[in-house]
């Protein structure tokens, strides 16, 4: 039994991103929540790193931590009362949680362990950037294109549902 | 202990996406559901980029979990968008009290 360097990352890693995360489930506190969440994001892109996804560990970070979160933040501050916000539901929600989530880790964590998974070995390291570019401009185009399209759709809708409309307020005022 | 492989990663991912199975169910602030819904997406791209790490270093789980989080993003900021809606018209996002579609 010996550890290499790399396993103690994994190990690290794992730890940081999975305690992060139970927290964030866990507080009461929603801007703790999601300040937790850090951990997690940046968890997980040690583990993109890890299994040689230089580019999208790179991406996690810009984009998750960058933007989702912030985003998050926003929508925690701009909703007010975070104090009071209840972890709960009224009946039995908690239960009803706990036994979901020890059902679904009874089932695929045995799977994930014992299944023959295919594997063709693990090749020599490069840099995933240019790979993934080409591939963004010949195999994965119609993809890349439609994305373009919704990310469009995406900032109009997001701005015609979040714009304050005055007329439907003063008559949610009366 | 045995040497780090792929079944080490697609347990870390389980476990991610079980705390996010468990946070959509028993949170009833609809942020904090959001976060849920992240640690799910967050561990799907896990186990895409493992298993195309332990087939020949494969480009295509990147590309995948670039899409995914492309999608996260967008989902994120339309969530938000209807967060504020809700919030304006309802006085609350506690989404136990978001049911006047209730007959």
């Amino acid at each position: 039994m010996s550890f290499s360097l790399l396993d103690l990352v994994f190990y690290a890693a794992a730890l940081v991103t999975l305690a992060t995360a139970v927290y964030a489930v866990g507080s009461r506190n929603i801007v703790r929540a999601v300040f937790a969440l850090l951990g997690t994001f940046f968890g997980m892109a040690v583990l993109y790193g890890m299994l040689a996804a230089d580019f999208v560990a790179v991406i996690q970070v810009l984009v998750y931590v960058g933007g989702i979160l912030v985003l998050l933040l926003f929508a925690v501050m701009l909703t007010g009362n975070i104090e009071t916000a209840p972890r709960s539901n009224r009946s039995a929600g908690l239960w009803l949680g706990a036994l979901t989530g020890l059902a679904l880790l009874a089932l695929l964590v045995p799977l994930a362990i014992q299944a023959p998974w295919q594997k063709s070995g693990v090749g020599e390291f490069t840099q995933t950037t240019a790979s993934i570019g080409s591939a963004l401009l010949s195999n994965a185009l119609l993809p890349f294109e439609v994305i373009s399209i919704v990310l469009l759709g995406i900032v109009i809708g997001a701005v015609v549902i979040a714009r304050h409309r005055q007329a439907e307020d003063t008559e949610a005022g009366k | 202990m045995i040497q780090v492989g792929l079944e080490h990663f697609l347990v870390v991912g389980t476990l991610l996406f079980a705390l996010g199975v468990v946070c959509v169910i028993i949170r009833r602030n609809a942020v904090a559901i959001l976060i849920g819904i992240e640690l799910m997406l967050n561990a799907s791209g896990l186990n895409l980029i493992a298993f195309s790490h332990y087939n020949d270093r494969a480009v295509e789980g990147s590309i995948f979990v670039l899409f995914i989080i492309v999608l996260a993003a967008a989902e994120a900021a339309v969530a938000l968008a209807l967060i504020l809606a809700i919030k304006r018209r309802m006085k609350t996002i506690d989404l136990d009290r978001t049911n006047s579609l209730r007959g």
